[in-house]
């Protein structure tokens, strides 16, 4: 033990000293924050009206207008269809994508690099924007939403798919490239088992995100429940409206429950 | 041939570390030789560039006469097929069954990958995997996840695994180091039994002296990336060996924390 307590100069102080970098960082998030509230113009009176507004359409919306609920089921279920193909599409093209895009599995790392900015470009276009260039692609209906939810998990999945690559033990595959395995062999062999559970987990978590993108998706003409629900709106059929809604929520918690179940099995 | 030739081996890593000085030794067929060193003193490094995982600096390798060369992918493949590894932490794949793990033995001498998954795996391989299986005593284990069994079963479905691929030299990287000592041994007299019933070269690095004298019939010794000892194990004592590793505690009073190279 050192002497006349020269070791509490070791001491780390309560408070560091902020960086320079950090300071910048919390100028501009305050000036941006206060800026955002300044241009939405929120004050005390608006909230109050909004609502009121939002209790009178509660109370016209009750009860809740189930005489279209089997044609707003059929709806629902073509959402979840969707929901479910688009996201199937997705997971089948992430996996070779996020191959191409990890470093250890990856013929080269500019080819890692390249696809790695691909994923990240396609994960930065908002849904509603693939699904308006969709729509225009391929006309209005299912089609443009499946498509849409197909490039949107391929964002989603591929990304985390190849983080999980990355992070595989090392040990299990060098083991089979030991044996003389051929790349592929040792990808199959090794890498897809030990990802696996999280690969299901994560493809259940893009099946949840896309069954309400989906939703949305509706909105702009990519058929499904949306186009029914932005319908009732306009119509001003509350009471269907909330039909829809409680639909919708009735099919998320029920996917989010078997989701759960299913990682649980799988992991 | 089945051998292991390393001649003049150096390996300095980018870092500037030098692992391997000027490592030169032989072993023939059927040897059984015994790797001891501490933390640091190349034993890894060196089973690296047998195995072709990384590149000699200086000095080659040849294992059954073919040179392993990290720039001659299909070559090095080839000869890889003829190496067997054991490892420390076993490197089973955890989430798939016994049986498919010692299939995937067999995944470089098969070639195309399907062959050597269970479903569609041919009947031959399939009562292979469990002739292998049985031999270290494990068959009734074949439907089990890797995960689910003990660390000395999991080390025996690692030799089962090797068997299944069918080599003629036996690398095993400290293959007691995770166990308790009575599975340890109980292993060490598994895989002893079955390189010596298949006359297969091995070489095995361990920590334990008394193990080494035990089995191995040649002790190579190495020390700061040189061969110090190469001899005989009747011509050793555990005495003899004590010196490899008294480095290994002023090693550590140094604050070394590279572990081993």
């Amino acid at each position: 033990m050192a002497t006349n307590n020269m070791y509490l100069k070791n001491m780390p102080k309560r408070l560091k000293k902020p960086s320079l970098f950090s300071i910048i960082g919390w100028i501009i998030f305050l000036a941006l924050f206060v800026q955002g509230l300044y241009s939405t113009n929120i004050t005390p009176d608006r909230l109050w009206t909004g609502l009121i507004n939002m209790m009178t359409f509660l109370a016209r919306a009750f009860p809740p207008d189930a005489s279209r609920l089997s044609f707003i089921t059929t709806a629902m279920f073509s959402t979840f269809q969707m929901a479910l193909v688009g996201t199937a599409f997705g997971t089948l093209i992430s996996l070779p994508v996020a191959l191409l895009a990890s470093a250890n599995t990856s013929p080269s790392p500019v080819l890692a690099g390249f696809v790695r900015s691909l994923v990240s470009v396609i994960r930065t276009i908002p849904d509603l924007i693939w699904a308006l260039i969709f729509v225009i692609s391929v006309g209005l209906g299912p089609l443009a939403g499946i498509l849409t939810i197909t490039v949107d998990s391929v964002g989603f999945c591929a990304r985390f798919f190849s983080e999980r690559i990355e992070e595989l033990d090392a040990g299990p595959i060098q083991a089979l490239e030991a044996t003389g395995s051929s790349k592929v062999g040792v990808i199959i062999g090794s890498i897809i088992p030990m990802g696996f559970p999280s690969f299901v987990a994560t493809s259940l978590y893009a099946l949840e995100k896309a069954i309400r993108s989906a939703v949305v998706l509706g909105l702009v003409g990519a058929g499904g429940i949306g186009v029914e629900l932005s319908t009732a709106m306009t119509l001003r059929r509350f009471d269907e409206a909330l039909m829809i809604m409680i639909l919708i929520l009735v099919f998320v918690i029920a996917t989010e429950k078997v989701s759960t179940r299913i990682r649980k099995q799988v992991i | 041939m089945n051998s292991v030739a390393v001649k003049d081996l150096g390996k300095t890593y980018s870092d500037g570390t030098q692992a391997l000085k000027t490592v030169d030794f032989e072993v023939k067929s059927g040897e059984g030789v015994v790797l001891l060193g501490h933390n640091g003193s190349g034993k890894s490094t060196l089973f690296k560039c047998i195995t072709g995982f990384e590149q000699p600096s200086a000095g080659s390798i040849h294992v059954n006469g073919q040179l392993i060369d990290i720039s001659d992918k299909p070559s090095l493949k080839e000869t890889r097929k003829d190496i067997g590894m054991v490892f420390q932490h076993f490197n089973l794949i955890e989430n798939v069954s016994v049986f498919q793990n010692v299939l995937f033995g067999a995944l470089g001498r098969v070639g195309f990958f399907a062959k050597t998954l269970a479903p569609f795996a041919s009947d031959a391989l399939r009562k292979q995997a469990m002739e292998c299986l049985d031999r270290v005593g494990l068959s009734h284990l074949a439907k089990q996840r890797a995960d689910k069994i003990s660390g000395g079963q999991k080390q025996r479905v690692a030799i089962a695994r090797m068997l299944m691929q069918e080599p003629k030299v036996v690398l095993a990287d400290e293959p007691i180091a995770s166990l308790d000592p009575k599975a340890g041994l109980e292993v060490m007299d598994l895989l002893w039994e079955i390189v010596r019933e298949r006359n297969l070269t091995v070489i095995c690095v361990l920590h334990q002296m008394d193990v080494a004298l035990k089995y191995g019939e040649r002790i190579i010794g190495l020390k700061n990336g040189d061969v110090v000892i190469d001899q005989k194990n009747s011509q050793l004592a555990a005495c003899d060996l004590d010196w490899l590793y008294e480095t290994t505690a002023e090693k550590d009073e140094g604050g070394s924390e590279n572990g081993d190279q």
